[in-house]
């Protein structure tokens, strides 16, 4: 039996150890956010604001598909509170090998940590019946590039409110101003994107690869045609005639390319139709000035609107 | 029972618009009861006011707005295909209250709740199949066509803890489990454990499956000092420990294992084979790496097989490695470029009867470079002593060129010299074919 002495000993280097532990009152750390894109990075800095560090792995002019398992993203994961990643299959390359050597067992799929973007967005093509590689790098899931809608992003921001509330109970008010405050901007937003965008409803275009459908189904546009015959896979030049013929048809004369993709083809593509190649942004960084997630449909809108106010026809 | 909830539910929706509208009507006259502005303080005052109870209007409306929503997803997946018509009348009706058109669920355009399938607990399933040919001469070991391996790979998330990865593969000699561990993925203090059968982390290429080398062969130095195909790959458990610095990525691995490999042979209970790895990356820019790795093996090694199939004799043995890796690949065009360059020097010291310190040495140096999409042109350059005869060093130049019509599929031709300690020289021309079907696998990093 131990004396009493050493009990309060014990007890006392216990409560000592335990306070070692405890983050000082009121000057909590913020929490570490690591998200896969810098779409999701903006929106949880625009919802988290000084409660939040936030890191983004891929670039926003990186093709989201090709991104490779550098350690330096295990360093990043390692030490994050939560990890916010699309989904749909778009990381299936390089995150599952991330997470499995990040040794942080509170980001792991379905910890407390993880957060799945794409759950309560609306996602389109999502393939039905029999679906095989015959068509391509196919996301069974559906497209998981639905960032590119703002309503997505409202709700990409309500889903990192809630995670950031349940992991940080105590700013739960702070988020609630900060994600209506971003509803506002985006909401004002929309409107100044929907007037810039009215004029063009119903017009055809052609893009590079597929990562414009929640886009264009926001804005109106007709996309008929891709560069890519089918995803993944480089274009033939049949196809490539095919394309011009169909743009010849329909007068399509812009070709929407990411930065990631060599332009010669689009190019080539653009010379047949009197067209133009018109590099947008996938994602917040794809362009210089594209810095958040607002400028990143700014950008996109008012260079889309300049060159379909300068095409004619393709209605 | 369902039809009951599909009838409750637009009633509750219903009370919620409401209930905003009640509150503000409530504020409004407390907000007229109040007394005349007299004066211009006043009128601010009331104006203040105002606005404060426009901003708690307008949060309470965004919160319910909000609830709506939440409650239109809920009730159109309780109301599911079979009420499809009542739910969709239902998030039409609410929709017309709210003032905030711009919202898609507003408009009747819920998000696409996805069910997990019957067989979403399935693990991942991916088969790889490789065809190797070869026209040479002087080279009785290789067949002129055959199907070198047939790998299937499980991998899934065993619980909140762990995840597996299975590894079977099949090749001329029958089927082997190549790899089967389990990897702790939660453990406290950055540590990662591992238990099974797996390829040891001793350097480089004795990490990579067969599908995942940048050539059709493994380098000679694998062949003469790690053991070949399988190389040094056993039962046995892997601890690893990431180093938090903000400079670096810096890893050290401890392994240890039963000390039956194609490398170690143990001939008692207690004599294990260990393994240990430091690691320490960095990025040097966004486009460029460097990775740099020393390992260290030590175990018993058997020596010279008898009548009976049993070692002559066994003693110890020990590997050290020491490897290096620059990367090259531009983000903007990740898709059409990238080089990779690495190189690997191992070590091997063995207690042989004729020779008690039997040392011998071997290396590659490995190029390899992505020029188009589809296309990448590599070369190798090995040379390599023998383990159980360090004087007689064989050595070989390779180039290698692959084309990959998807991620999923590789057609490479390789062009070898191969010349044997014994003054042989073999000219060989190798040619290859690799596929993988099923799930989706990891980038090779």
């Amino acid at each position: 039996m131990p004396s009493a002495g050493l009990r309060l000993v014990v007890a006392t280097a216990l409560a000592v150890a335990a306070m070692g532990r405890m983050p000082a009152a009121g000057r909590t750390a913020p929490l570490r956010v690591v998200a896969t894109t810098e779409d999701l990075a903006s929106i949880a800095r625009d919802v988290g604001g000084d409660r939040v560090a936030v890191v983004a792995l891929a670039k926003g002019y990186q093709d989201p598909h090709q991104v490779d398992p550098k350690p330096s993203f295990i360093l990043e994961v390692s030490r994050a509170d939560l990890l916010i990643a699309v989904g749909r299959d778009l990381e299936i390359g390089w995150l599952p090998a991330l997470l499995a050597s990040s040794r942080n067992g509170k980001v792991q799929v379905g910890a407390p940590g993880y957060l799945d973007a794409s759950l309560n967005v609306r996602i389109l093509e999502i393939p039905t019946g029999q679906i095989t590689r015959a068509m391509g790098d196919v996301h069974p899931q559906g497209n998981p590039h639905y960032w590119l809608d703002p309503a997505n992003g409202r709700r990409i921001a309500q889903a990192i409110r809630d995670k950031l509330g349940r992991l940080a109970p105590a700013d739960r008010a702070h988020f609630d101003e900060r994600y209506s405050a971003f509803d506002q901007r985006l909401a004002a937003a929309e409107v100044r994107w929907d007037r810039m965008m009215a004029p063009f409803k119903g017009r055809k275009l052609v893009t590079y690869h597929r990562s414009w459908p929640n886009f264009m189904e926001r804005f109106g546009l007709d996309v008929i045609g891709y560069v890519e015959p089918k995803p993944g896979i480089p274009a033939p030049p049949a196809h490539i005639l095919d394309l011009i013929g169909e743009m010849k048809r329909h007068a399509v004369t812009i070709i929407v390319v990411e930065p990631y993709w060599s332009l010669r083809t689009p190019q080539a593509i653009a010379s047949q139709t009197n067209g133009q190649a018109l590099v947008l942004a996938p994602s917040v960084g794809g362009a210089k000035e594209v810095t958040d997630y607002v400028q990143l449909f700014d950008y996109n809108v008012g260079l889309l609107a300049a060159a379909l106010k300068a095409a004619r026809g393709g209605v | 029972m369902r039809s009951v909830l599909v009838r409750l539910l637009p009633l509750s929706v219903g009370a919620l618009v409401l209930c905003p509208t009640s509150v503000v009507a409530g504020q409004g006259e407390s907000a007229r009861s109040s007394p005349p502005a007299q004066n211009a303080t006043d009128v601010q005052q009331v104006r203040d006011e105002l606005a404060r109870l426009k901003r708690e209007f307008e949060v309470l409306r965004r919160q319910y707005d909000e609830r709506l929503v939440a409650l239109e997803e809920r009730l159109a997946q309780i109301a599911g295909p079979v009420a499809g018509n009542a739910s969709a009348g239902a998030a039409a009706g609410p929709a017309e209250g709210t003032t905030v058109p711009q919202d898609p669920p507003a408009q009747g355009r819920p998000p696409t709740p996805t069910p997990a399938g019957p067989k979403a607990l399935n693990p991942d399933i991916s088969v790889n199949g490789n065809v190797l040919g070869a026209l040479a001469k002087d080279a009785p070991d290789l067949a002129p066509l055959q199907l070198s391996e047939v790998e299937a790979a499980f991998q899934a998330i065993i619980d909140p803890y762990a995840k597996a990865d299975f590894f079977v593969a099949f090749g001329p000699e029958g089927a082997d489990v190549e790899e089967a561990y389990i990897t702790f993925t939660a453990l406290p203090a950055n540590l990662l454990l591992k238990a099974g059968k797996m390829r040891a982390l001793f350097g480089k290429v004795n990490t990579l499956h067969t599908h995942a080398l940048p050539s059709a062969d493994r380098p000679l130095v694998t062949a003469n000092l790690l053991g070949g195909d399988e190389g040094l790959s056993d039962a046995g458990l892997s601890l690893s420990h990431l180093i938090a610095n903000p400079l670096v990525y810096l890893e050290v691995v401890g392994e240890v294992y039963r000390g039956e490999s194609e490398v170690f042979q143990s001939d008692a209970r207690s004599r294990l084979a260990y393994v240990g790895r430091a690691r320490a990356y960095r990025d040097i820019t966004e486009s460029t790496n460097i990775d740099l790795g020393t390992s260290v093996a030590f175990g018993r090694a058997g020596v010279g097989v008898g009548e009976d199939g049993a070692f002559q004799s066994v003693h110890n043995r020990r590997l050290v490695g020491v490897d290096a890796t620059f990367r090259y690949r531009p983000l903007r065009r990740a898709i059409y470029q990238r080089l990779n360059l690495r190189t690997e020097l191992v070590w091997s010291r063995q207690e042989l009867p004729t020779d008690p310190a039997a040392q011998a040495f071997g290396f590659y140096a490995l190029g390899e470079y992505q020029f188009a999409r589809r296309w990448y042109l590599g070369g190798r350059l090995d040379r390599s002593g023998r383990a159980q005869d360090p004087s007689a060093v064989d050595r070989a130049q390779s180039v290698f060129l692959t084309f990959w019509p998807t991620e999923f599929s590789q057609v490479r031709g390789q062009y070898r010299r191969l010349s044997f300690a014994e003054g042989v020289t073999s000219h060989q021309l190798l040619f290859q074919f690799k596929f993988s079907i099923g799930a989706h696998a990891a980038h090779v990093f």
